[in-house]
């Protein structure tokens, strides 16, 4: 107890300690050991991984209210919002700058050849 | 007594009592089982939850993995309160007392010199945030055209690369004065913020070993840097029990190559937390 009252107040944990903290180490930090149940550790690593990979959609998945769980299409559809919402943005990009070469080069044309052919229905 | 033998952590004899309220991992107040100069501390666990095959469909449960982890984390803090302890992987765990001391027995020479290394150590967490740029509300006026799009789409990025090496140096600049104040230094992959519930952009994630009777000093310091530089946040989290520096790759392998070792695990168990700590250095 005396070593304890040295110490500087805990920061940051406690009941309000960040999951994040606390998955990060007790999952993967800490002496390995291989006890007498076989977890399979890559269980323990591939669940890891999963929480790794999700740090590159964490925007996306912010944005649209969901919880990092929910971005494994094994485990919810809201994975395949996710997907369908990137591939939207993939494609309005792709939109943009098709409409910025059109905006470029082809509108002359294409206003000629529409008054052309309205030109040859009127008479 | 039936059950399994879930362990925490390893230490040496101690003489202050644990919190008597604390509770393990399936509701099991923890006990010491001692072997030689060493003591584990076990709870008993059910076999319908612990055997592998429970055990395997828990670990993808989030809420039971919380659950278990937080109490898991919460014997390992009452024991840094008393102890220098060496915490052990979530779900070690052994059929009976003496799967443990046979364990103990075949990792004593280890444990021991851990322990050495170690004592009287605790570890401090330490991040940076980027936070939101305050100009991002703009960002929601609508384009007017495909060019309008593509303009803010660039004027965006450019501001988000000026803002994220800002924070690159002002990481590499932190850590390199924490580590020189500290035994030890490691880095971790930046958080995932829809995990942590932490608002900004992780850009550091570090853990410094600290002696305790300088841990006051390493607040201070880290407290003077909140606020030094804006549009970025520090955190710190701890005392932890020194969870990120139970490896010591020194210890592990010829002292020849200690140095590439150490440089190989930093780099491997950590990819991007190296890069936003390196980037400044």
């Amino acid at each position: 107890m005396s070593m304890s009252s040295r110490m500087p107040e805990p920061y940051g944990q406690g009941g309000g300690a960040n999951l994040a903290d606390i998955l990060e180490r007790v999952l993967d930090k800490g002496i390995v050991i291989a006890g007498d149940i076989r977890i399979n550790l890559l269980d323990i690593e591939l669940l890891t991984i999963k929480l790794r990979l999700i740090v590159a959609s964490v925007d996306k998945a912010k944005e649209m209210g969901i919880d990092w769980w929910e971005t494994d299409p094994a485990l919810s559809s809201g994975a395949r919002r996710d997907e369908l919402a990137r591939e939207n943005a993939e494609l309005r990009e792709r939109l943009a700058r098709l409409e910025e070469l059109e905006l470029g080069r082809a509108p002359e044309d294409v206003r000629e050849s529409k008054s052309r052919d309205v030109r040859k229905e009127s008479p | 007594m039936t059950g399994l033998r879930y362990v925490y952590a390893v230490c040496r004899p101690f003489g202050a009592p644990l919190q008597t309220a604390l509770k393990g991992v399936a509701g099991d107040p923890p006990r010491l089982l001692s072997h030689h100069g060493l003591i584990a501390v076990v709870s008993h666990v059910p076999e319908g939850d612990f055997a592998e095959a429970p055990l395997h469909r828990h670990l993808e449960d989030l809420d039971w993995l919380t659950e278990t982890a937080r109490a898991h984390q919460q014997v390992i803090d009452a024991l840094t309160a008393v102890t220098t302890p060496l915490p052990l992987r979530l779900a070690t765990v052994f059929r009976d007392d003496s799967g443990v001391r046979v364990m103990m027995e075949e990792r004593e020479a280890d444990f021991l010199r851990t322990l050495d290394r170690l004592e009287g150590r605790v570890e401090w967490g330490v991040k940076v945030y980027v936070e939101r740029e305050p100009d991002a509300p703009a960002e929601t006026a609508k384009p007017a055209s495909g060019r309008d799009y593509l303009r803010q789409r660039r004027l965006q990025s450019r501001a988000h690369e000026d803002s994220w090496q800002r924070a690159e140096r002002f990481a590499g600049r932190l850590h390199a004065s924490l580590s020189a104040h500290a035994d030890g230094a490691r880095l971790h992959a930046p958080q995932n913020s829809a995990l942590s519930k932490a608002p900004g952009q992780n850009v550091l994630n570090a853990a410094y070993l600290v002696p305790r009777a300088e841990s006051e000093e390493f607040v201070e310091l880290v407290d003077r840097t909140k606020g030094e530089e804006p549009g970025m946040r520090v955190e710190l989290t701890g005392p932890w029990a020194a969870y990120s520096f139970v490896d010591d790759p020194a210890e592990s392998s010829s002292a020849a190559s200690a140095a590439s070792a150490e440089e190989t695990r930093e780099s491997s168990s950590a990819p991007a937390g190296a890069d936003a700590g390196e980037g400044g250095s």
